[in-house]
């Protein structure tokens, strides 16, 4: 995408500016009013954004608010089943309702490197957009710089969130206890590896898709449907593995998990085999476990499986007692593992 | 060391590399078959580091299965008294 | 996925287990050379099923593992020159050299990409034909073939900007080494099944000839690692010491000659040190004088003397001892204190195949373990 298409700078006010971003489109003069009122104000539309005013002033309703933020860096921008626009409104969006929230509103701040395409903005901001409508949350406030070119990767996209807890819901890693079963919402390890499927020297084909979805619905129903849900948690960087552990950690419990219940899709396993990967390990951004007491799991399980991000819903396994922090998996051989976190990303292997 | 994986060929390209598509459970990768020059459409390889190094031998397979499932067999009535 | 499914069955594996407790009646110490065997064995818990006379060491089969620092630190250094995209697969980045580590490099600027076959990093070099692409060419007998064919088929395309940072190491002299040094208590081995995919099943008549040491060839799957130590178990106990194919369905007796041909076309043995280990005749490869303009050590000549190939392994770290069977990791003084995956002193403690990680990501809290078992 070089410099081609990329106008005489000289002049001082190209109307259409050209295909690519330019240092002017984060200077705060008319360029950036423009990009601003072409591409941000039209798709997000909104009342409370279309006051453009420092930041948006809105009335709550009495209760907790849960507060959120999270950047995004995934490359490739585009990968099987979505792109880094709808992954930064749901990945908020997911974190909230891991809270027990109600998600409502979302900012957004871009980092663009001079040189973007307009183009491919303008395709991310139409996913975002979309993305929120799908999630009935508003994008309110937002913010755009621009650095030099080879400054920055493209785009980066951080995105807060604010949302409401219903009174009574009180959900978090304290409240896991000894008995506790343990629910997960489905398959894993898709995403991972749709973004690795893309990467030069690791690609491969066969049509793995990500699971990124927003999780708000099934979490609202779950919390109304009248479980008391301990703790939810979705399974991000890191994967399965490294979220139980951080629970077990926080809570002081132990786990044993089953590795015959948690499901993974053979394309999956097929590409974790050939790259020597971990699928428990690895990232998702649609799936969650959610910590429940034992008598409440099949009411908990029927309400995940009447949602299509969690059809696949099983419960995987139950908090032990107050040992060391401690996550087991007992194999498909009967024998018992030990799943400790890893020291930092999972790296193909040749051995 | 040396994680290989067997899959079955989908389809080969000719060429000085021949190389093939090869599927994992679904998921494929580009293989060649340089090592492996017999293997044809259908057959299954063993793949490291984007090569086939051999030909599986299914008859091979199944008869270390057969073997498997023989022994299971044998610790069975223990297994399954009442 | 066909054909290796089939080979983690549980009803199997058990059967398999008591087999192997009903044919151990003396104590024995096997090893099993392969770093992607002892990768199976921890991630399905396989140790488990073993009878407690039965002591699994894990050997040096691990090619990141054994890589010499020196050679790591002529990594690092290629890495990090203006001009060059450095390729490794991805186990290696970790793994310290005398002072750092590729990763370290490739924050410092270094050009440093994962890739997953040497096929990768030649359609590098054609698409960046200004820029130097170096791969770093890691692993044993089963690899090898690999790049050898990479360097053939860049030669065919006429790729001159492609070159290689030759590691790989042969598995039978460190199998010999380890017979050979004072103290040695492997008693059997389970050989590397994809090492003799690729060369066969002769080298290691030869070896049973001189050491009278039961040798099966071992895929790695469970259930081949069951039977692999069920087979030996048999040898041990009645006093035979043979070579014995558990990996038929992949490994023929005479291996794959079109890949040792291409191997000896391009490669030819030379002697290698191992990390921790130290200096085994003939235990490695380095390209044929005909391929020499595709050895990166030639080709930057220059900068890779001012490398030189000492480097400098931690004084405290006894990998070396670990490798050969001689010092099970916890009994390190350095293990779980000094010495942990995120400082690590040492290689083994590096890679997930390594013989230190493994004890310490899993065995480190063997007693919490078993109260967790008791508590279910």
């Amino acid at each position: 995408m070089a410099s081609e298409g990329t106008p005489a700078v000289s002049c001082p006010l190209p109307l259409a500016s050209g295909d690519h971003v330019l240092l002017a489109h984060g200077g705060g003069g008319r360029l950036m009013q423009k990009l601003i009122g072409d591409v941000f104000l039209p798709a997000f539309a909104n009342p409370l954004l279309a006051k453009l005013h420092d930041g948006a002033v809105f009335p709550v309703e009495a209760g907790r608010l849960a507060f959120t933020t999270d950047s995004y860096v995934v490359q490739p921008l585009f990968f099987p089943g979505g792109d880094i626009g709808s992954l930064a409104v749901y990945g908020t969006v997911n974190d909230l309702a891991m809270c027990g929230a109600k998600p409502l509103y979302l900012s957004v701040g871009f980092i663009l490197e001079e040189g973007f395409s307009l183009e491919l903005l303008q395709r991310i901001v139409d996913s975002m957009a979309e993305a929120a409508h799908k999630t009935q949350v508003q994008l309110v406030t937002g913010d755009t710089k621009v650095v030099d070119r080879g400054k920055g990767d493209g785009l980066f996209i951080n995105t807060a969130g604010i949302g409401v807890v219903p009174p009574g819901v009180i959900v978090g890693p304290h409240r896991v206890q000894a008995g506790d079963r343990i629910l997960l919402s489905g398959d894993l390890g898709a995403h991972g590896l749709a973004v690795l499927s893309m990467r030069e020297g690791l690609r491969f084909g066969g049509g793995i898709e990500s699971d990124a979805a927003p999780l708000h619905s099934v979490v609202a129903e779950l919390l109304h449907s009248g479980v008391d849900v301990h703790c939810l948690r979705d399974l991000t960087r890191g994967g399965l593995a490294s979220a139980l552990n951080e629970i077990a950690s926080t809570a002081k419990v132990g786990m044993t998990i089953e590795e015959q219940p948690i499901l993974i899709q053979e394309p999956v396993r097929g590409a974790c085999e050939i790259l020597g990967l971990d699928p428990l390990y690895v990232a998702n951004e649609g799936r969650f476990v959610a910590f429940v007491p034992s008598a409440q799991a099949e009411t908990a399980l029927a309400v995940l499986r009447r949602h299509a991000v969690s059809h696949n819903a099983s419960a995987i396994g139950t908090v032990m007692g107050s040992n060391e922090p401690l996550v087991v998996l007992r194999t498909l051989l009967g024998t018992n593992r030990i799943v400790d976190l890893l020291s930092g990303d999972q790296l193909p292997r040749i051995c | 060391m040396c994680l290989a994986v067997p899959g079955r060929v989908l389809h080969i390209e000719e060429g000085p590399l021949l190389t093939a598509t090869v599927s994992f459970g679904g998921v494929t990768k580009d293989v060649s078959l340089v090592l492996v020059p017999e293997a044809t459409v259908g057959d299954y390889v063993i793949v490291h580091v984007g090569f086939a190094i051999s030909k599986l031998d299914e008859q091979a397979a199944q008869r270390s299965l057969e073997a498997f499932a023989a022994l299971s067999e044998l610790g069975e009535p223990e297994e399954s008294a009442p | 996925m066909k054909y290796v499914t089939e080979f983690r069955d549980s009803k199997a594996a058990r059967a398999l287990s008591e087999a192997i407790r009903r044919t151990v009646r003396r104590p024995w110490t096997v090893m099993e050379v392969c770093g992607g065997q002892t990768h199976a064995i921890v991630r399905f818990g396989l140790d488990a099923l073993f009878p407690p006379d039965l002591t699994l060491v894990h050997g040096p089969g691990c090619p990141v593992c054994v890589t010499p620092v020196g050679l790591i630190d002529q990594a690092i250094h290629l890495a990090s020159l203006p001009g060059v995209v450095f390729c490794s697969f991805g186990d290696m980045l970790r793994v310290p050299g005398s002072a750092r580590d590729l990763f370290a490099a490739k924050a410092a600027g270094g050009d440093v990409r994962v890739v997953y076959s040497p096929l990768d990093a030649l359609a590098l070099a054609q698409a960046h034909p200004d820029r130097q692409v170096i791969c770093f060419a890691v692993g044993f007998e089963t690899t090898a073939p690999a790049f050898a064919a990479a360097v053939v088929q860049a030669r065919r395309l006429g790729v001159k900007n492609f070159s290689l940072l030759v590691a790989h190491v042969l598995v039978p002299p460190a199998i010999g080494a380890i017979l050979n040094a004072p103290g040695n208590r492997v008693q059997g081995f389970l050989a590397a099944g994809h090492v003799c995919t690729v060369m066969g099943c002769e080298e290691y008549d030869e070896l049973v000839r001189r050491h009278r040491v039961p040798i099966v060839v071992t895929g790695f799957e469970p259930l081949d690692i069951l039977e692999g130590v069920l087979l030996l178990v048999r040898q041990l106990e009645a006093g035979r010491a043979e070579v014995e194919n558990q990996y038929a369905r992949s490994v023929r007796r005479q291996g794959n000659p079109e890949a040792q041909a291409i191997l000896r076309e391009v490669f030819e043995p030379a002697p290698r040190a191992w990390r921790g280990i130290g200096e085994i005749p003939q235990s490695g490869l380095r390209l044929r004088h005909a391929y020499a303009e595709f050895d990166a050590v030639e080709r930057f000549r220059g900068d890779v003397a001012l490398v030189g190939e000492g480097g400098v392994e931690d004084a405290e770290c006894r990998s070396g001892l670990v490798l050969q069977g001689l010092l099970k990791p916890p009994d390190c003084p350095a293990f779980g204190n000094r010495c942990t995956p995120e400082r690590p002193l040492g290689a083994p403690m590096v890679s997930s195949e390594g013989a230190c990680a493994a004890y310490f990501r899993y065995r480190r809290r063997t007693d919490s373990l078993q109260e967790v078992r008791h508590g279910e």
